[in-house]
C-alpha cells in the first residue's frame, strides 16, 4: 500500500497553517468504590444514592485512599510505557461550587503518580508517536442540575469522589484525524488493561482540548485556547476544526488570540469564551494534610508489570507474525480486545485468511449496521469457525455461506443444521454438474458461437446460468473447470 | 462525706466498680453542679436527661469491664456526637446534628463512659480565650472576669469547676495545654497520629490532635489510654501500640535527662514564670532527673510559621461550610450571593481573619513566599527537636507566658493573643506529645502550668515526669465557688 502524505492544514488567505493539539483526557477509573470512600460508583443510580459522609464533606470526615484505584492508574501508566513515580502527592484544588461539597477537589498537582509516556498511532501516512506528559489521579465532582425547578438548582453527588485519571498529552497532535486515532488508541489500551471502560456516553471518558495554530514552518507555538469538557470524538473533531479556523482568521486579520477557556456549542458548532486567563480561578493548590504522600513500593510495580495483559501494539506485532496478517488487518483486529479475542477463537478451527476476511468484512458490516459491539454480536466464534470450515472443505459455496451467515444471526444457529435443513450443501459431484452444464450449453448455442469466436467475457454468463440452475449450490471451482473443457 | 464531684476520675471509676456509689449518684452530682454553674457558660448543649438514663442503665447492667465504666463525661463541642448537636462554637453549625460519632468519643463510650454534654469552645477552635465562640464567653472559675483560655475553654472551666470528672479537648497550637494551665488542671496533647481525628471538626489537619484534660496526672494517663489508638479511617493516625499508661505511671525520674531550651526564656517574661520554671527544674532534680541546657534555635520562627500553616489549612477545611449541605444558610439571589451571605453571617471575626490569611498565603504568587517557606521552617523546627532528643528524654518549659488574663484584654489585639501560644505552638509544628501540669500560682493566686515535651509516641515519659512535678508541687486548686 502506498503511504498517503499528511495534509491537514488550514488554508488561510495568507498561507498554510498548522494546527497544534494537546489533549487532557479524563478517564474514569474502573473500580467498585470511589477514590477516597467506599461508596459505589455504578452509573445511572438514583440521584444521591451513592453518597457517603466523606463524599458529601460532612464535618470531621477524612479521605482514605482506595488502593485499587492506585493500582489501576499504575497499570494505565505501564500501558502507556510511562515512568511510574514512586513518590507522589495529593493536593487540594480549592474552588467553590455547589456540586463540590468539600470546597476543594483532591487532585495531584506537582507530583503526579505517572510521568512521561507515549502512545503510538497508526496513521495512513505511517506510525506516529504522541508523547504523554503525565497521568494523575483526582476526584470527580458531583452534578448540578439546573433544569428541574425554576428557582432552584439540584445537586446529585453520586459522581462526587469517583476516581478519575487525567491523562495529559504533549502538544503532538496535528489534525482531527489524529485526535480520533489517539482517543481510540488510548481507550483501547485502557480497555485491554481493564482500567477504564471508555464509555463516552456515560461520561467515563471526556477531554479538554487545547488548540493553537502556527504558520507552516514556524517553530514557536501560538497562543492556545482550551476547549473544556468535550464528550465525544466527533465533537472534539468539530470543535478543533472550528477553533483552528477561528484562530487563523483572527491572526490573519492581525488580531490577537486570547489565552482562554472556551466551550464547544454542539448545536451551533462553534466555540465560545467561558473565562479568560484573567478570570481564571486561583486554585490555591497545596498538599492535602489529611493524606500522607503516596509512596509506592517497587515490588508492587514489578508485580503489576508481570500481570499486564498483552496490549494492542504487542498483539498487533504478534498477529502480523503468527497469523500472517497485513498491518492494516492486524490493526483493525486488535483495536478492541474483544474483537481480537473473538478472532483468535475463530481461527482455532479454520482458515486464518478466510476468517480475517469474514470478520473484517461481513461481521464488521453487521456491527456497523446494527451499531452494536462484538460482545452483542449473535454468532459465537465457534459457529463462525464452523461456517468457514464448511467453505474450505467445499461443503458449501462462499455465496451460500453468506446466506447461512445471515440465518445464523438468528440466535446463533448451528451452520450445519441450517445447511442440512435447507439442503444447501454444495454440488460437487462432477456428473451432476456436467449434466447441468450440458443443459445450459445446449440452451445457449448462440452464445457458445460468440464465445468461441472470441467473446471470452461470456464465460461469466455461463457460470451465472449454471449457478442459477443449481440454486447457487454448484461448486464454483468445478463449474469453472468443466465449463472450460466443454467450451473448448 | 466530701462531695464526690471533687473526686478524681480514677477514684470515681474505682468507686463505681467497688460500688461505693452508683453511676446515677455520680452523674446526678455532676449534673447538679452543672445546673448551678450557668454563669460559667461552659456548656453549649446539655445532655443531662440522656446521661441519667445511661447511668440508670449502667447501674442495672453492672458491666464494669471498661476503663471508664459508669462515668459521665462532657466533651468539647468539636467532637461529632451522634444525634447530638455539634456546633464547633460556630453559628454556621448552630443547628448541625451529626449522624455519626467521632472515633475518640466512641472509644470513651466503649470504655463505659457516656455523654454529659457538649462544652463551649472558641469558634472552630480558633482562639486562646474562648472569646470567639458564637455561644458567648466562658468564665474561668478562678475569677468572674477571667478567660479560661482557649480554645478548649469550656472543657477547662467545666473541669476546674467540677462540672465533669474529666474531658477531652483538641489542641492545634495549645488549645488543651493553655486552658489547662489557666485553670490549674492537667492537659495533654498526644503525638500527632496517636488519636484519631475522624469525626472531629477540622481546624488545621496537620496540627489538630485530640487529648485528655483531667484534674490530675493519674487521670490523664487513664483517659489517654481510653482515647488513643490507630484508626484506619484517619490516614494520618499511626499504628503504634498504646501503652498501659496507668500501670506504668511512676514519679521516678532517676537518670532521665531533661532539656531546658534557652530560647524559651523570652523577653518580658514575667519573673514569676521564670521562678516557676526554676521550681520545676528543682522538682525534677529532686526526682532524680539530670538537667541539661539545650538549644532549639528556630523557636522564634514557630509562631509566624504556625500562623501561616494553620490558617492555610483552615481556609481550605472551612470551605465546606457553604450553606449547601447542612448548617446555617442565608438567602441570596444566586449561588455566589448565597455563599457570601451564609459565610458572612455564619462565621465570626477571628475565623474570617484566619480564612483571609490562609487564602492569601496560598494564593498563586504568594505560595512560595509564605506557605512553602513556613513548611520549610516547620521542618527546621522539627529537626531542632529531633536533634536534642538524641541527648535528652524530655523538655521542660513553662506552658504559657502568663496566667489567665481578663476577658476583653487581648480581644482587639490578635497578635498579643497569638503570643499566648508561644510555648505551645512549636510542639504542634513538630507533632510531639506535651503535657501541661499545674505547678504553682502567680501573685494574684492564679494557677500556672509547666509544660513537658516528649519524644514521638513517648507519652509515658512526660506523664511520669508530670507526676513527679505534681507530687512535689503539691498544687491544690483553691477555688471559692462564687458562681452558684
Amino acid at each position: 500500500m502506498t503511504k498517503k502524505k499528511f495534509d491537514y492544514y488550514i488554508k488561510g488567505n495568507k498561507g498554510k497553517w498548522e494546527v497544534i493539539i494537546g489533549l487532557e483526557v479524563h478517564a474514569q477509573v474502573l473500580s467498585k468504590s470511589k477514590l477516597f470512600s467506599s461508596s459505589p460508583t455504578k452509573f445511572g443510580a438514583e440521584p444521591n444514592t451513592q453518597v457517603s459522609l466523606v463524599d458529601s464533606a460532612f464535618p470531621g470526615m477524612l479521605p482514605v485512599i482506595n488502593q485499587f484505584c492506585i493500582e489501576q492508574s499504575v497499570k494505565t501508566g505501564l500501558g502507556l510505557k510511562a515512568k511510574i513515580n514512586l513518590n507522589s502527592v495529593f493536593d487540594r484544588k480549592n474552588y467553590f461550587y455547589a456540586d463540590l461539597p468539600q470546597g476543594y477537589q483532591i487532585s495531584q498537582y506537582k507530583n503526579p503518580i505517572v510521568g512521561e509516556g507515549e502512545i503510538i498511532l497508526d496513521m495512513p501516512y505511517g506510525t506516529k508517536k504522541v508523547g504523554i506528559e503525565r497521568l494523575h489521579l483526582e476526584q470527580d465532582a458531583g452534578k448540578s442540575i439546573h433544569d428541574m425547578d425554576p428557582d432552584n438548582t439540584f445537586v446529585d453527588l453520586n459522581r462526587s469522589g469517583v476516581a478519575l485519571m487525567e491523562i495529559v498529552s504533549k502538544p503532538d497532535l496535528r489534525s482531527p484525524d489524529e485526535v480520533n486515532v489517539y482517543i481510540k488508541k488510548l481507550r483501547s489500551i485502557m480497555r485491554y488493561l481493564g482500567t477504564c471502560d471508555g464509555n463516552m456516553q456515560e461520561g467515563s471518558l471526556r477531554a479538554d482540548v487545547n488548540v493553537s495554530v502556527r504558520k507552516v514552518g514556524e517553530k514557536k507555538f501560538g497562543t492556545r485556547c482550551e476547549i473544556k469538557n468535550v464528550n465525544s470524538i466527533r465533537f472534539m473533531q468539530m470543535a478543533i476544526e472550528y477553533e483552528s479556523k477561528r484562530q487563523v482568521e483572527l491572526l490573519e486579520n492581525n488580531k490577537q488570540i486570547d489565552q482562554e477557556t472556551r466551550l464547544y456549542d454542539t448545536r451551533k458548532n462553534t466555540t465560545r469564551p467561558m473565562r479568560s486567563k484573567e478570570d481564571a480561578h486561583d486554585y490555591r493548590y497545596f498538599p492535602d494534610p489529611d493524606l500522607l504522600p503516596l509512596n509506592l513500593k517497587k515490588s508492587l510495580i514489578e508485580k503489576l508489570k508481570k500481570e499486564l495483559p498483552e496490549l494492542p501494539d504487542e498483539k498487533k506485532e504478534r498477529f502480523i507474525k503468527e497469523h500472517n496478517l497485513s498491518a492494516y488487518e492486524a490493526n483493525i483486529l486488535v483495536s478492541e480486545k474483544e474483537v481480537s479475542d473473538y478472532y483468535e477463537d475463530v481461527i482455532k478451527g479454520c482458515d486464518k485468511k478466510l476468517a480475517t476476511n469474514w470478520i473484517t468484512g461481513d461481521l464488521f458490516a453487521v456491527l456497523n449496521k446494527k451499531n452494536i459491539s462484538i460482545s452483542q454480536f449473535p454468532i459465537s466464534a465457534k459457529n463462525l469457525s464452523a461456517l468457514i470450515k464448511m467453505i474450505t472443505s467445499g461443503k458449501i459455496s462462499g455465496k451460500i455461506a453468506k446466506d447461512v451467515f445471515e440465518k445464523m444471526q438468528d440466535n446463533d444457529k448451528d451452520p450445519h443444521q441450517i445447511v442440512e435443513k435447507e439442503g444447501l450443501t454444495q454440488q460437487s459431484d462432477p456428473k451432476e454438474l456436467e449434466k447441468i452444464i450440458s443443459e445450459v450449453i445446449s440452451k445457449n448455442q448462440d452464445k457458445v458461437t460468440q464465445y468461441k469466436s472470441g467473446k471470452v467475457k461470456l464465460f461469466g454468463y455461463f457460470v451465472g446460468e449454471v449457478m442459477k440452475v443449481s440454486k447457487g449450490k454448484a461448486n464454483p471451482q468445478l463449474v469453472n473447470e468443466i465449463l472450460k473443457t466443454k467450451l473448448k | 462525706m466530701t462531695n464526690i464531684s471533687e473526686f478524681s476520675l480514677t477514684k470515681l471509676a474505682s468507686g463505681i466498680k467497688k460500688k461505693d456509689f452508683t453511676s446515677e449518684e455520680v452523674t446526678k452530682t455532676f449534673i447538679n453542679n452543672s445546673k448551678k454553674s450557668k454563669k460559667l457558660n461552659a456548656y453549649i448543649t446539655e445532655c443531662f436527661d440522656d446521661a441519667i438514663e445511661s447511668a440508670k442503665n449502667f447501674d442495672k447492667k453492672k458491666d464494669y469491664k471498661g476503663l471508664l465504666s459508669g462515668i459521665p463525661i462532657a466533651v468539647k463541642d468539636l467532637f461529632c456526637t451522634k444525634n447530638i448537636k455539634t456546633t464547633a462554637g460556630s453559628k454556621i453549625l448552630h443547628n448541625f446534628i451529626p449522624t455519626y460519632e467521632s472515633t475518640v468519643t466512641n472509644k470513651l463510650w466503649s470504655e463505659g463512659a457516656f455523654l454529659l454534654g457538649k462544652l463551649n469552645c472558641d469558634e472552630f477552635a480558633m482562639g486562646s480565650s474562648n472569646e470567639t465562640s458564637f455561644f458567648g464567653n466562658v468564665i474561668n472559675p478562678f475569677g468572674d472576669k477571667l478567660v479560661p483560655g482557649g480554645s478548649s475553654g469550656g472543657s477547662a472551666s467545666a473541669l476546674a469547676a467540677d462540672l465533669t470528672p474529666g474531658t477531652v479537648g483538641t489542641d492545634t497550637g495549645g488549645s488543651i495545654r493553655q486552658p489547662a494551665s489557666f485553670t490549674g488542671t492537667v492537659g495533654l496533647k498526644p503525638t500527632y497520629g496517636r488519636c484519631s481525628r475522624w469525626g472531629i471538626v477540622a481546624f488545621a489537619s496537620s496540627l489538630d490532635q485530640a487529648g485528655p484534660m483531667t484534674k490530675n496526672v493519674e487521670d490523664c494517663a487513664l483517659l489517654l489510654q481510653a482515647m488513643a489508638g490507630y484508626d484506619s479511617k484517619d490516614s494520618t493516625s499511626v499504628d503504634i501500640k498504646v501503652e498501659n499508661y496507668s500501670s506504668k505511671l511512676t514519679d521516678k525520674a532517676k537518670g532521665l535527662k531533661i532539656g531546658i531550651p534557652k530560647e524559651y526564656r523570652v523577653d518580658n517574661m514575667p519573673a514569676e514564670i521564670d521562678k516557676l520554671w526554676k521550681k520545676g527544674i528543682d522538682f525534677l532534680k529532686d526526682a532524680g532527673a539530670i538537667i541539661k541546657n539545650i538549644s532549639l534555635p528556630h523557636t522564634k520562627y514557630a509562631l509566624p510559621s504556625y500562623y501561616i500553616v494553620a490558617p492555610a489549612e483552615a481556609s481550605s477545611n472551612l470551605a465546606r461550610y457553604d450553606g449547601v449541605k447542612y448548617g446555617h444558610r442565608s438567602k441570596g439571589n444566586n449561588l455566589v450571593e448565597m455563599y457570601e451571605n451564609t459565610r458572612s453571617e455564619g462565621f465570626g471575626d477571628e475565623v474570617k481573619r484566619r480564612i483571609l490569611i490562609g487564602t492569601y498565603v496560598l494564593s498563586s504568587g504568594y505560595y512560595d513566599a509564605y506557605y512553602l517557606k513556613a513548611q520549610k521552617i516547620r521542618q527546621l523546627i522539627k529537626n531542632d527537636f529531633d536533634k536534642v532528643f538524641y541527648d535528652v528524654d524530655a523538655i521542660l518549659t513553662p506552658s504559657t507566658p502568663s496566667a489567665a488574663f481578663k476577658i476583653g484584654e487581648k480581644k482587639d489585639d490578635p497578635v498579643s493573643m497569638y503570643l499566648n501560644d508561644i510555648f505551645t505552638v512549636p510542639v504542634n509544628l513538630a507533632g510531639l506529645p506535651a503535657i501541661s501540669v499545674p505547678a504553682g500560682y502567680d501573685k494574684n493566686n492564679l494557677p500556672l502550668g509547666l509544660q513537658l515535651v516528649g519524644k514521638p509516641f513517648d507519652e509515658q515519659t512526660i506523664l511520669n515526669l508530670a507526676l513527679a512535678i505534681e507530687k512535689r508541687a503539691n498544687f491544690k486548686r483553691k477555688i471559692n465557688v462564687w458562681w452558684n
